[in-house]
């Protein structure tokens, strides 16, 4: 099985082709969130060197968010029209599991995390599953830094506790501050999401299939408009 | 800069379309438009003949907001693409196998929405090396006309809707000249504005060009012609102008006959629009007068432009209601004049919000 692997879902755009065997080839550049005008020569161009055609392919993956809205729709779309046009199935693999998949081993709590803006974060915790991949401890969510610290130190059982991530040096100090010496950091080596891990993630889903009109990025939060809008009906009704 | 290899990609498309140009088969493009509320496809044969157009409209769901929610819009049309695309083919009967080239909006409109289309075309343009063609979405409103009618140069088309207000100048195919446009709020804007001044629902449009069929235009409000000589347009001065009429009258304990008021201000704004595309047309010496976009539904304009025409004994051409709002029809029918001349888009296709028509 040869899968195509994308991940535009943050400011790195990583593209890889993996088969069971070995990576094929892997792209990953952390410069400018220009995705859309990158995304695709960067696929043609692993897709060369590697001598791979669109018909050999048997599967994508994709990093499905949370992550920029924008981005994460440029890599959802491209991999499910990809996909579609090609009869093949495509899976979304969350976006904070494959930076989680670069501590894979690693003996304690595995928190990757995003910036989410106003204190907030979009983040999850993970426990190393053998070698091969991890598993989620706490669901992935949007939470406010200060009430997420508390409940790592509490899933994590006296464990150390890894933050990666490319934004974890935005919030570096507070989380220092209210771990203590439980909480570890990576080197950015660790940091950015690299496609090859989407590839792996989504082998294992893709054996049962995938259709690509279901393939949907998951923002892990509603727009704005559209949660003002279902407040303001919550509290029409409530009235009532 | 110099790219230093060709791809697989471009030398397929390249390829695809030299055996498709020698065969002198009918040219099926796929259409792809998502740059406001509206996710849809569609397959036109050689520019002209509609095979299928699917639009998944939101409309819908944007009225609870009052307007056009882009994140909204955005995420609605990922969910629909893939969808739209398959159904637009099963429609007019045909497969990817079909398709010669793949025709998408890349500008003007939201980004976030645009973004979607154009990355769904160009994902399925490399995967199936088929040749990826961008539209500029005012073009493609024009060519909604080539769906009715052929188009005879020059010509001018007056288009209108809620994003846009623009009189352009065509003397042959894929040539676009706009005389003017909007200095402030396009037509279908101020027709919204106005309707929610008068508090009916959205989108207003509609409501004030029924409304304005019931009633007189007997309120005086301005015409802005701008300088003398200008084809631009202006309507956030009459929709000032129309809140002042209410205010003032609800100040003085007066009412104003909210029908004579519609039809005072529809008045105005289709005086202004008419009577500057038939100065173009008899500048320009066109043959043709096109109309194009959502406004093109309202009833007033189109009389009004229909008498006029007749009057001065120019052909008008006004496309049925489906063709006159967002559709990936009349992207089609723009991507093929550019399919005809090989100009074919990279793989680097972005979308552009405030893309320009002359850029094109
Ligand atoms: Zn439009």
């Amino acid at each position: 099985m040869r899968v195509l692997a994308i991940d535009t879902s943050n400011l790195v755009l990583s593209v890889a082709i993996v088969d069971e065997e070995r990576v094929l080839a892997e792209m990953t550049t952390n410069q400018q969130k220009n995705h859309s005008i990158r995304l695709m020569d960067c696929i043609a161009e692993l897709m060369d060197a590697t001598g791979t055609t669109p018909e050999q392919l048997s599967g994508l993956g994709v990093a499905k968010g949370p992550g920029s809205y924008t981005g994460v729709r440029i890599g959802v779309a491209t991999a499910k029209s990809m996909a579609w046009s090609l009869n093949l199935p495509a899976v979304g693999v969350s976006s904070l599991q494959v930076v989680a998949m670069n501590a894979v081993g690693f003996p304690g709590l595995i928190v990757p995390l995003f910036d989410a803006r106003r204190g907030q974060v979009y983040s999850g915790a993970y426990r190393t599953e053998g070698m091969e991949s991890v598993i989620l401890q706490e669901k992935e969510q949007i939470i406010l830094l200060q009430d997420w610290l508390p409940l790592l130190r509490e899933q994590a059982k006296g464990d150390p506790i890894l933050f990666l991530g490319e934004d974890v040096s935005l919030h570096r100090q507070a989380i220092a501050e209210g771990l203590r010496e439980q909480a570890r950091f990576a080197t950015p080596a660790h940091n950015h999401p690299r496609a090859a891990h989407i590839g792996y993630l989504a082998l294992r889903q893709l054996q049962d299939g995938g259709n690509p009109h279901e393939l949907v990025p998951e923002y892990l939060q509603l727009a704005e408009a559209e949660a003002k809008w279902l407040a303001q009906k919550q509290e029409g009704s409530a009235k009532e | 800069m110099n790219k230093t290899y060709t791809s697989r990609y471009e030398m397929r498309v390249q390829q695809a379309y030299e055996t498709h140009k020698q065969s002198g088969e009918p040219t099926y493009i796929l259409g792809i438009e998502t740059s406001c509320d509206e996710t849809s496809a569609s397959v036109v044969r050689d520019g002209k003949e509609v095979l299928s157009n699917v639009i998944a409209s939101q409309a819908d769901i944007h009225k609870r907001f009052g307007g056009v929610v882009p994140e909204v819009a955005s995420r609605r049309h990922v969910e629909n693409i893939t969808l739209t695309i398959e159904e637009a083919l099963e429609v007019a009967g045909k497969t990817l196998d079909d398709i010669h080239a793949i025709a998408v909006t890349y500008g003007p409109g939201l980004v976030g929405a645009l973004l979607v289309g154009v990355a769904a075309a160009k994902a399925i343009s490399l995967a199936r090396g088929i040749p990826l063609i961008g539209v500029h979405h005012i073009a493609g409103h024009i060519y909604a006309n080539r769906l009715v009618e052929e188009m005879n140069f020059p010509l001018i088309a007056l288009v209108v809707s809620g994003g846009h207000t623009e009189l352009v100048w065509m003397k042959e195919h894929g040539h676009f000249e706009i005389l003017g446009e909007t200095r402030d709020d396009a037509a279908g804007e101020a027709y919204d504005k106005v309707a929610r001044a008068l508090q009916m629902p959205y989108p207003g449009g509609p409501h004030i060009d029924r409304l304005a069929h019931e009633g007189v235009p007997n309120v005086p409000l301005p015409r802005s012609w701008l300088e003398p000589g200008s084809y631009d347009f202006s309507f956030s001065g009459l929709k000032s102008a129309v809140l002042n009429t209410l205010h003032n009258a609800a100040q003085r304990g007066e009412s104003i006959e909210p029908a004579n008021l519609a039809a005072s201000f529809q008045d105005s704004v289709t005086e202004v629009l008419v009577e500057k595309t038939l100065r173009a047309v008899r500048e320009h010496g066109a043959k043709q007068v096109l109309l194009a976009g959502g406004v093109a539904a309202n009833r007033g304009l189109r009389e009004r432009l229909q008498n006029r025409c007749q009057t001065e004994g120019i052909p008008l051409v006004i496309p049925p209601f489906t063709l006159c709002t967002d559709n990936a029809a009349m992207i089609a029918a723009a991507g093929f004049i550019k399919y005809e001349k090989g100009q074919f888009a990279a793989l680097d296709l972005n979308g552009v919000p405030g893309l320009s028509l002359s850029d094109h």
